[in-house]
């Protein structure tokens, strides 16, 4: 059986010469993300929201009509518990300042988790400083498991926010979050879950992980930069005060006091990114043709051919599971007495794309005993035949660093 | 130079064998210098006598290029005036901005093969880090004096 051939549709990657494996960071574009997003400007172009002519009208609809893609998208409840953002670190430090400003006070505890992306432990770390709570953290193995011990052990009475990941972004292992929001909801407090790293790899469904805020970016998804998303129970954002204010979010204003716009425009101030919304609505229709079951399928044999491979280099250390089905299409290694920045210079002068550094996970660096680290992730267009360049060109990093071979 | 070559013919030898990298016993000057991005973390320890850096050494860890160009830096300004070594950070650090003129390169001595780093934008940190360090610890000794007099 011949594979469906994605990788036809993404302008970037017809240049066959890069291996671009930092899908982590950022996914490509295909042509139906930029089609969607130049046919927004093209033909209909005007500020959404407010106008009563044609092109404001199509504006809005299309706006609308990206927001109900996304709500169907991951499972939620209603359209207007989806707020455009710029991206998922906006949509965390949104539930922070409003929500955890609002709700958490002294002696409160907020769990986060050791894997967390910065966007996920600084708005809480801002949140316990302003109100005298303590931030506690979830420790996981070395394979990036919370186990129950851990999950009991931290989450107590004393939680009013856990704030979790459900993909690492450096491990790729996926964190038990029905588990750890049924033992958080069990003492009343709230679930923030960062869905930066799952929502491209698996279908989500925000009422099953018993989510009660999930934020994640467009970007990681094939959508254009600047689009972020975050989903919040209706009942709680009907609740929580403004983050921005001014235009677009408003119902009636007077000199001294405003009253607010309904969910979820009150959430929205000012000129909305509604051709990146657009941009949104198509790669979500497209990751749905594609489909989570071939994904799945093929990160998991890109995954499972790059740790066979790497596993043949004494040198390579590679961090979280021997299980290649819990790396989510991220390996992260170093190369023993090579630092991740050269090997990630040198791999760019055969023009392989990798991260290097610590990937915004500081805390997780310090828990594995290392400065830094090289991060390969693929996604669903990344061939067999990249995996084997890749490991090609890895093996010869040590020899251009000066170590006999 | 490519890159690749950059390594082979003058990063590797120093990072691999370094001349400067241990530590020194009763330094008078030590400052730290940190790339907060990718890690890099030198100690730079002089002994500077009558205005003279008679004798420097780092520790620390970072990427080769890091270590390679704090080695050479210490290569090229041991023996000199404090002045002298503040000067030939200023060049070292214009010539990684693109700024630097030939004749001033060659002042640089093996320091000079670090200048097609100017054309690589993730590693100008790297490349900078030792003589950052030393330009401040300079203009910091400055600083100090000013103070006394």
């Amino acid at each position: 059986m011949s594979e469906p051939d994605f990788r036809k549709d993404f302008p970037i990657l017809k240049d066959p010469k890069f291996i671009y494996f930092d899908n982590a960071a950022t996914t490509q574009r295909p042509q139906q993300v930029l089609d969607a997003v130049e046919h927004f400007y093209r033909t209909e172009n005007a500020n959404p929201l407010r106008g009563l002519y044609k092109w404001s009208i199509d504006a809005t609809e299309d706006y609308e009509e990206a927001r109900r893609k996304v709500a169907a998208f991951i499972g939620a409840e209603d359209p207007c518990e989806i707020v455009f953002t710029r991206n998922a670190t906006e949509s965390l430090n949104l539930v922070a300042y409003s929500y955890g400003m609002s709700s958490v006070s002294e002696g409160d505890e907020i769990v986060v988790s050791v894997t967390e992306h910065h966007s996920n432990i600084l708005p809480w770390q801002m949140v316990a400083r302003a109100k005298g709570a303590k931030l506690v953290y979830l420790e996981c193995t070395k394979d990036g498991v919370y186990t129950d011990e851990e999950i009991n052990a931290k989450i107590t009475e004393k939680a009013k926010i856990v704030a979790i990941g459900q993909v690492s972004n450096v491990l790729g292992t996926e964190n038990p979050v029905r588990k750890i929001a049924d033992r958080a909801h069990s003492f009343g407090a709230v679930v923030v879950v960062d869905g930066a790293q799952s929502t491209p790899h698996m279908a989500v469904d925000v009422k099953k992980l018993g989510a009660d805020f999930f934020a994640f970016s467009g970007h990681k998804l094939l959508a254009p930069m600047g689009i972020g998303v975050l989903y919040g129970k209706e009942k709680l954002l009907d609740e929580m005060p403004p983050f921005l204010t001014g235009g677009e979010m408003i119902e009636y204003v007077t000199r001294d006091s405003a009253t607010y716009a309904e969910l979820p425009h009150k959430f929205e101030a000012g000129t909305v990114n509604a051709a990146g919304a657009v941009g949104l609505g198509a790669a979500i229709d497209y990751v749905s043709k594609v489909g989570f079951d071939y994904i799945e399928k093929k990160e998991l044999a890109l995954t499972t051919l790059l740790l066979q491979e790497m596993k043949k280099d004494p040198h390579i250390t590679v961090y979280g599971s021997d299980d290649p089905a819990k790396h989510c299409g991220i390996v992260t290694f170093n190369i023993e007495g090579c630092h991740p920045h050269d090997v990630s210079s040198i791999l760019d002068a055969d023009n392989v794309c990798i991260r290097a550094g610590h990937h915004c996970a500081q805390p997780l660096m310090q828990y594995l005993g290392v400065n830094a680290t090289c991060r390969a992730s693929m996604y669903f267009y990344n061939t067999e035949d990249e995996v084997r360049r890749f490991v090609a060109s890895l093996g010869k990093v040590r020899e251009e660093l000066g170590y006999g071979s | 130079m490519d890159l690749k070559q950059m390594y082979r013919e003058i990063v590797n030898e120093h990072n691999l064998h370094p001349t400067h990298k241990h530590d020194m016993e009763n330094p008078t000057m030590v400052l730290r210098g940190v790339n907060p991005s990718c890690g890099d973390d030198i100690s730079l320890k002089l002994k500077v006598e009558d205005g003279v850096i008679k004798d420097g050494s780092f520790v620390g860890s970072g990427c080769a290029i890091s270590q390679a160009s704090a080695d050479m830096m210490l290569d090229l300004v041991i023996g000199k005036s404090e002045d002298e070594a503040k000067r030939l950070a200023e060049i070292f650090m214009n010539m990684i901005k693109g700024k630097a003129s030939e004749e001033e390169i060659e002042e640089l001595d093996e320091a000079a093969a670090l200048e097609d780093v100017s054309h690589m934008p993730a590693r100008v940190k790297c490349a900078q880090l030792g003589w950052r360090t030393l330009n401040e610890m300079m203009e910091e000794d400055e600083k100090n004096d000013s103070h006394k007099n």
